[in-house]
């Protein structure tokens, strides 16, 4: 039961951080949606009124969790993940098909979308499994079920066709990474986006001769063997001469980028065999993940054709290769319109003509951050990223405090789950990401959404009034 | 751990700082996105203001606006309606109301079902369109000529072009702008001032409502209205008189300049030019037979014959080289290299030299004129009779309001020492100026004028058609006495003996009993066919109301056709009326046009 305890226990910071978001979020679905015959932001028969509903019941549900027992809550991780899975299963049989993905439950007139839960399940899964004494994540039966749990509900969406909502999954690794994961694998994640944009940007070899560098000069500065360095840049430098030639005397059409990857690939080797005869791990780990460059930059093309059309039109205008304000690349320029317009101030509530006149399509989903930059200007649009970068701060705070693992981790899932939404949403309504439909946290309209980050959001808040306890 | 922790918090930092980099370089620095949101949203309408109006002297109009209805609909919004009756109503077939509502292109997009519904249609239409909710009414207007003369006078209207744009920034494309006539040189007064309402519009560019609620929309102003000084029955019958005629009829009431009749012929029915009609008939219209688009009577450039004497008479008065007594003994006139003929012989005094239009005489006054002692050459004489002539606004631009009108034809003496070489030419070089042929060209209109000139001893006012703009002055110009350098004392002699041209002379047939007209007849010669016939003549005598000039080209002699019909003008303008209905009709039925064929 709720008593003073409890109440005295709550994290009132994150609980004002929450209901400031939830409201601001309520008058900006209000002011996207904004209809002259329907001025009450009361009215249920428009979203705004639905949202407000939407809201009452999230309250509900928050006194609902802050009532039931932590213990029960970790308990029934395993038990909540696999029901959440069976969602994500029965939803491609009994799911309505919208905007060509298969992911939403239909029942009567709400719709609920099973991979909005999903990401708490998960969290509480991970969590559970990690609470172990001297639990060891690099040990490879541990790191294989983490990884597992992950990819479950990242494939079964992703095979939705959500891949918005699949990607998200991705951000445990963040979580992952404070309770264990080498630094190594955010690296590789950083590289693996950044090799995938690259060879739209710039020629081949460019890339190749620019990462062969930068390698050879960290082999040099970790190895210090200055002979070897040089021996391997010049057999580097060798292999290139000789291609070259055959170039220059017209022996055989070779493109330049394949001379330098192949003579790249033939120096990694010849580093790879002297790391291992030397012992100089470090040095032999800048090897491999150069020669996984050079094929992955090559498999990038193939990569991209296994995307659907939209997104790969999607990816296109992120990167500035096509200029299409008409269709793809529609909804972020009139979303980029929108914030641009805003101004210092904003052009005011229920102001915004792009806003008000539908100019930008799923405003008051999707898109209700450029409802925020164009009523509300730059200092209503920074307000947001500080209160969601507050926000995020808190809960990793809280959850350092934890005396559980489990708790500690269900507080870094919280806070990458936010953080990750919050900040994809944000960053492709201001073209810092290509466009990838999923909601801003606590703001979008939408009853999964915002139920399901409720849940997530009040889950820790009741896990951490019983920080000292061991779940 | 604090390593993990740092990384981790730079990388939630480093995310919240770009974005707000971003924001601050797309909400602050840049300025584009705020014009593409205006651009997005704020849609421009023009409200067109009514163009002025246009009356005749006694207050009937001319041309108005009369107001007609385009009837449209946007396909995305429209649900079913009664097609039955739609049709019915507008008088379209279902099946091709179907194909207009079916037109490729975006559902979104106005389409208009039936352009220029006349008011009497709209009168009926207007009451069943609360049946038909989804369709609304454009208002357009277009000019109405509610008589179809004085086409050449008022001009019509067009869309303006690119170098019309150019020049006027007050221009749209599309906008309509005076083209010719009176809608030409009182563009400014008649189009009166654009308005524009801002709305703001949605994505489907579908009005939402008004931008700051009109806060920033200005009226219409209407054009002013303009009274013109053309008489519409005198114009209407001067056309009349004027059919299957090649020619001008230019009158003029001389005490104000006022022009109380212009005709052009051949005309057009100016109605044909309103609206969408003019692409359709322009061309038709412009490639018939006589270019009736070509206002002959204010550009083309003729001999004027004998008409000229009066004048040829009044500046050697002046000069002195004769004076009212003056009698001549004639019998032809020899150049030396050929006898120009006469009509009359014997001893000949100034006034039989108009009343019979003694041409020796005035072959003998240009000689007098040109070899004047006062001047140390022939340049210097030529050049002040020159200037003599221009004082009566003859080649010259009068200054008139109606556009495009010509300056006339009168060489410089410099003209004809580059043509003969200094020194080698003489009076008998260019003998034929002397009988108003050769080397001079005037325009109907500045025949009026001179005429008007000689009716008001002395001076004219430039002729104009608009007398008066309503809430605006008109040219002072259009008020100011232009004297000659004639004295008022030549004049008489040369009136009385224009009275008598017409009482007992070369144009008795324009005479009217209890009216004194005061005429001269002219006959030019024309290499190309037969004679043009010339007329010019004031009534009444004192204090005229009316100066005319008549120009019939290949009409023959001018007492043939241009004095009955400037008589029949005169009549019909001081008594409104016409007794002579035998000469009338003979004139009415007189085809110079196809009998030539």
């Amino acid at each position: 039961m709720i008593n003073k305890g409890i109440i005295l226990k709550i994290d009132w910071l994150t609980v004002f951080i929450y209901l400031l978001l939830v409201l601001f979020g309520w008058v900006n679905i209000y002011s996207s949606v904004y209809n002259e015959e329907h001025k009450s932001i009361f009215d249920i028969s428009q979203r705004y009124g639905k949202q407000l509903l939407w809201i009452i019941i999230a309250f509900a549900i928050i006194i609902f969790i802050f009532l039931t027992d932590s213990y029960i809550i970790s308990s029934l991780s395993y038990f909540i993940y696999g029901i959440t899975i069976l969602m994500l299963i029965l939803v491609f049989f009994l799911g309505e098909a919208t905007h060509g993905s298969h992911s939403w439950f239909k029942i009567g007139d709400f719709k609920i979308q099973p991979a909005e839960f999903a990401k708490f399940a998960l969290a509480l899964a991970v969590s559970k499994y990690m609470n172990k004494e001297n639990f060891e994540l690099m040990d490879l039966r541990n790191f294989a079920t983490v990884t597992a749990f992950i990819l479950l509900p990242f494939l079964l969406i992703l095979l939705q066709g959500d891949a918005g909502s699949a990607l998200v999954f991705i951000v445990f690794i963040l979580v992952l990474y404070r309770e264990g994961l080498p630094f190594m694998f955010l690296f590789i994640l950083f590289l693996t986006i950044i090799f995938f944009i690259l060879p739209f940007k710039f020629e081949l070899y460019g890339i190749f001769l620019f990462f062969t560098a930068i390698s050879i000069l960290f082999f040099l500065l970790i190895s210090k063997k200055y002979k070897e360095t040089l021996k391997i840049f010049l057999i580097f430098i060798g292999i290139n001469l000789i291609g070259i030639a055959v170039l220059l005397f017209n022996v055989a059409e070779i493109p330049f980028h394949l001379i330098i990857s192949v003579s790249t690939i033939i120096a990694s080797i010849i580093a790879i065999f002297y790391s291992l005869k030397k012992r100089i791990n470090s040095a032999l780990i800048i090897a491999v993940i150069l020669i996984s460059s050079v094929f992955y930059v090559y498999s990038v093309d193939f990569l991209f054709d296994k995307l659907g059309s939209h997104q790969q039109k999607r990816i296109l205008v992120f990167l500035d290769i096509i200029q299409d304000t008409k269709e793809a690349g529609y909804n972020i320029n009139q979303s980029k319109i929108a914030i641009g317009s805003g101004g210092l101030t904003g052009k005011g509530f229920l102001k915004g003509t792009q806003t008000k006149y539908n100019f930008v399509p799923e405003q008051e989903t999707d898109y209700i951050y450029c409802t925020v930059g164009e009523e509300w200007g730059f200092v209503g649009s920074v307000s947001v990223i500080l209160i969601f970068t507050l926000l995020i701060f808190r809960i990793v705070f809280l959850a350092e405090k934890q005396r559980s693992t489990f708790g500690r981790i269900y507080g870094y899932s919280t806070a990458a789950i936010l953080f990750f939404h919050y900040g994809i949403n944000i960053a492709m309504t201001i073209n810092l990401a290509p466009s990838i439909g999923i909601p801003l946290p606590f703001f979008s309209y939408g009853g999964s959404s915002l139920i399901a980050f409720t849940i997530l959001l009040f889950i820790f808040l009741k896990i951490d009034t019983s920080r000292n306890e061991i779940l | 751990m604090e390593i993990k922790k740092i990384i981790l918090s730079f990388i939630v930092l480093f995310t919240a700082l770009s974005y707000i980099v971003k924001l601050y370089s797309i909400q602050i620095v840049e300025s584009k996105y705020k014009l593409s949101a205006d651009n997005n949203a704020h849609r421009y309408v023009t409200q067109y203001p009514a163009r002025g109006t246009i009356f005749d002297r006694n207050g009937e109009m001319l041309v108005f606006n009369q107001n007609v209805y385009d009837l449209k609909v946007i396909p995305k919004r429209l649900s079913a309606f009664d097609t039955l009756k739609l049709c019915e109503l507008t008088g379209i077939s279902k099946s091709k109301l179907i194909d207009i509502l079916n037109i490729k292109q975006s559902r979104y997009k106005t389409i208009t079902i039936l352009k220029q519904i006349p008011s009497e249609q709209y009168a009926v239409l207007q009451e069943y369109l609360y049946r038909f909710p989804d369709f609304y009414i454009e208002t357009r207007s277009v000019r109405v000529y509610p008589k179809p003369i004085a086409a050449h006078l008022l001009g019509y209207i067009g869309e303006v072009n690119e170098k019309g744009l150019e020049q006027d920034k007050y221009y749209r494309m599309g906008d309509f702008t005076g083209i010719t006539g009176i809608e030409k040189s009182y563009e400014k007064e008649l189009r009166g001032k654009k308005g524009v309402k801002i709305y703001l519009v949605d994505v489907h560019n579908s009005i939402q409502g008004k931008y700051k609620n009109g806060k920033y929309d200005t009226v219409a102003i209407a054009g002013h209205n303009l009274i013109s000084s053309i008489d519409a029955k005198l114009q209407e019958y001067g056309e009349q008189l004027m059919q299957n005629k090649l020619g001008g009829i230019v009158a003029i009431e001389p005490a104000t300049g006022e022009i109380l009749s212009f005709v052009s012929s051949p005309s057009y029915d100016p109605n044909l030019f309103v609206g969408r009609k003019l692409s359709k008939n322009y061309n038709k219209v412009a490639n018939r037979e006589y270019r009736p688009l070509y206002n002959r009577a204010l550009k083309s450039q003729q001999p004027p014959g004998s008409t000229f004497k009066p004048v040829a008479a009044l500046i050697a008065m002046q000069e002195g080289v004769i004076d009212a007594n003056t009698v001549m003994n004639v019998n032809g006139y020899n150049t030396g290299t050929h006898i120009v003929n006469d009509h009359i012989s014997g001893a000949v005094n100034l006034q039989m030299s108009i009343q019979y239009s003694s041409n020796a005489y005035y072959c003998h006054v240009l000689k007098r004129t040109l070899n004047d002692e006062k001047f140390n050459s022939i340049d210097e004489a030529y050049s002040n009779w020159k200037q003599h002539l221009h004082s009566f606004g003859l080649g010259v631009k009068l200054g008139t309001d109606i556009a495009y009108e010509s300056k006339g034809l009168i060489y410089p003496a410099s003209y004809f020492d580059k043509y003969y070489g200094k020194g080698h030419w003489n009076h008998n070089t260019i003998i034929s100026l002397s009988i108003g042929q050769g080397e001079l060209g005037f325009t109907t209109l500045q025949l009026a004028n001179m005429t008007a000139t000689i009716a008001n001893k002395g001076y004219f006012i430039t002729p104009h058609i608009i007398k008066k703009i309503t809430g605006k002055k008109i040219d002072p110009k259009y008020k100011h006495k232009r004297y000659t350098k004639i004295k008022e004392e030549h004049f008489y002699p040369i009136i009385d003996a224009m009275e008598k041209v017409v009482y007992a002379g070369t144009a008795r047939r324009a005479f009217i009993p209890h009216i004194s007209i005061c005429g001269k007849t002219g006959t030019a010669q024309n290499p190309h066919g037969d004679d043009h016939s010339i007329f010019i003549a004031f009534a009444p005598k004192y204090r005229p109301k009316i100066a005319i000039a008549v120009y019939i080209e290949n009409g023959g002699y001018g007492s043939t056709w241009a004095a009955p019909i400037a008589s029949l003008m005169i009549e019909k303008y001081l008594t409104d009326s016409v007794t002579r209905h035998k000469l009338e009709t003979k004139i009415l039925e007189g085809d110079l046009i196809s009998d030539k064929k």
